[in-house]
């Protein structure tokens, strides 16, 4: 069986965790979810990797130290402290990031159509108040406004148009955001998901879910 | 920035903007780093690149020999893959800005992270 590595993150201090997200359980779901899919991923021998919100950078550097140089890698978050750390996180790590700071994927227009392998978003996930979200650079680690889902509801229409045809997009959903919802909207975008993986940690209910546009490919 | 990355950045966002594409660099420094050369990558990757985009951000720092005019017929010829590779994942802006084509709006690149964020007024 193939494994990722947790990343050495070893170089990221206290006073960074102040103005990016420290990895935490979501984090590590996240990790242990695409570890369990690497045979599913290496089979479609992806070229492209892209995480939306790398923070530290652990997820997006867990996989490219698992997959290695035959892909590559894109991370954008919207904190230009979190681009900084996902490039230090993959150095530490001997892999390579590139990274820019967006809104989502905003910066680069459409030019991503359809190139996408597998696409990874841990997002700001937790019900707050709609002017909470992205009111400074930890709520925008965290708050995601109505349903939990301000920032992940603007990603979703662009994820189909996105996609490789056989292209795979993980994503985390805590119970509060509405699960049935969220896959209802991706139905109607034609693409089908299913639950990878979920844990219970103190008040959250985490889970990992898959979405692919063919459903015979989870 | 590699230029992998240049090829998937635009400015389309910003109001009025027809393309956005692609977007010049005005580079103040380019480092060339070695990146251990992966041929099947370069194979798979090349179908995802846009060729004139990639011909123009050659040019724009200067590695424009280093490329062919066109994409490759012969995914086996090494020789050309190595050239690819090396303008691909080799050259990397460190410091400058990123231009649109159509507005002239900047965005700088520091630490060789391009910051693409937008004002609410570019939107
Ligand atoms: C829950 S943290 C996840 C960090 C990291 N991926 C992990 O799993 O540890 C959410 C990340 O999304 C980023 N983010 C929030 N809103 C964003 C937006 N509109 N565009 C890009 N990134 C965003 C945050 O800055 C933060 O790094």
């Amino acid at each position: 069986m193939s494994k990722i590595a947790t990343p050495d993150i070893s170089h990221l201090t206290a006073q960074d965790y102040e103005s990016i997200y420290e990895p935490a359980e979501d984090s590590f779901l996240m990790l242990d979810a695409l570890e369990n899919e690497l045979p599913l991923i290496m089979a479609m021998k992806p070229s492209l990797c892209v995480e939306v919100g790398p923070g530290s950078g652990v997820l997006i550097t867990g996989l490219a130290t698992a997959l290695g140089p035959a892909c590559s890698y894109i991370a954008a978050d919207v904190n230009m402290k979190a681009c900084m750390a996902t490039v230090a996180t993959a150095q530490k790590n001997a892999c390579s990031v590139e990274t820019f700071c967006s809104d989502l994927l905003s910066g680069c227009g459409r030019q991503l159509d359809g190139k996408v392998d597998v696409l990874i978003f841990n997002p700001p996930y937790v019900v707050t108040p709609p002017e909470e979200v992205a009111a400074g650079d930890l709520q925008h680690t965290w708050a995601g406004g109505r349903k939990g889902r301000q920032v992940l509801d603007r990603l979703m229409p662009e994820v189909p148009r996105l996609l490789t045809p056989q292209g795979r997009f993980y994503l985390l959903i805590e119970r509060e955001n509405d699960p049935e919802e969220i896959n209802a909207i991706f139905r109607s975008m034609e693409l089908f998901g299913k639950k990878i993986l979920e844990r219970k940690t103190g008040p959250e209910h985490l889970a990992i879910w898959v979405y692919t546009k063919l459903d015979r490919a989870l | 920035m590699k230029l992998i990355t240049h090829n998937m950045l635009s400015s389309k966002t910003i109001k009025g903007v027809v393309y956005g594409y692609p977007l010049i660099i005005r580079a103040s420094q380019v480092l060339t780093k070695d990146v251990d050369f992966n041929p099947e990558f370069i194979q798979r990757m090349i179908p995802k690149l846009d060729w004139s985009a990639l011909k123009f951000a050659a040019k724009c720092v200067g590695h424009e020999e280093d490329l062919p005019d066109e994409p490759p017929a012969n995914m086996a010829d090494e020789d050309v893959l190595k050239r690819i590779h090396h303008v691909v994942m080799e050259v990397d802006v460190v410091d400058g800005f990123l231009e649109c084509p159509e507005t002239k709006r900047q965005f700088p690149i520091t630490n060789g992270i391009p910051n693409m964020l937008l004002n609410e007024n570019d939107v």
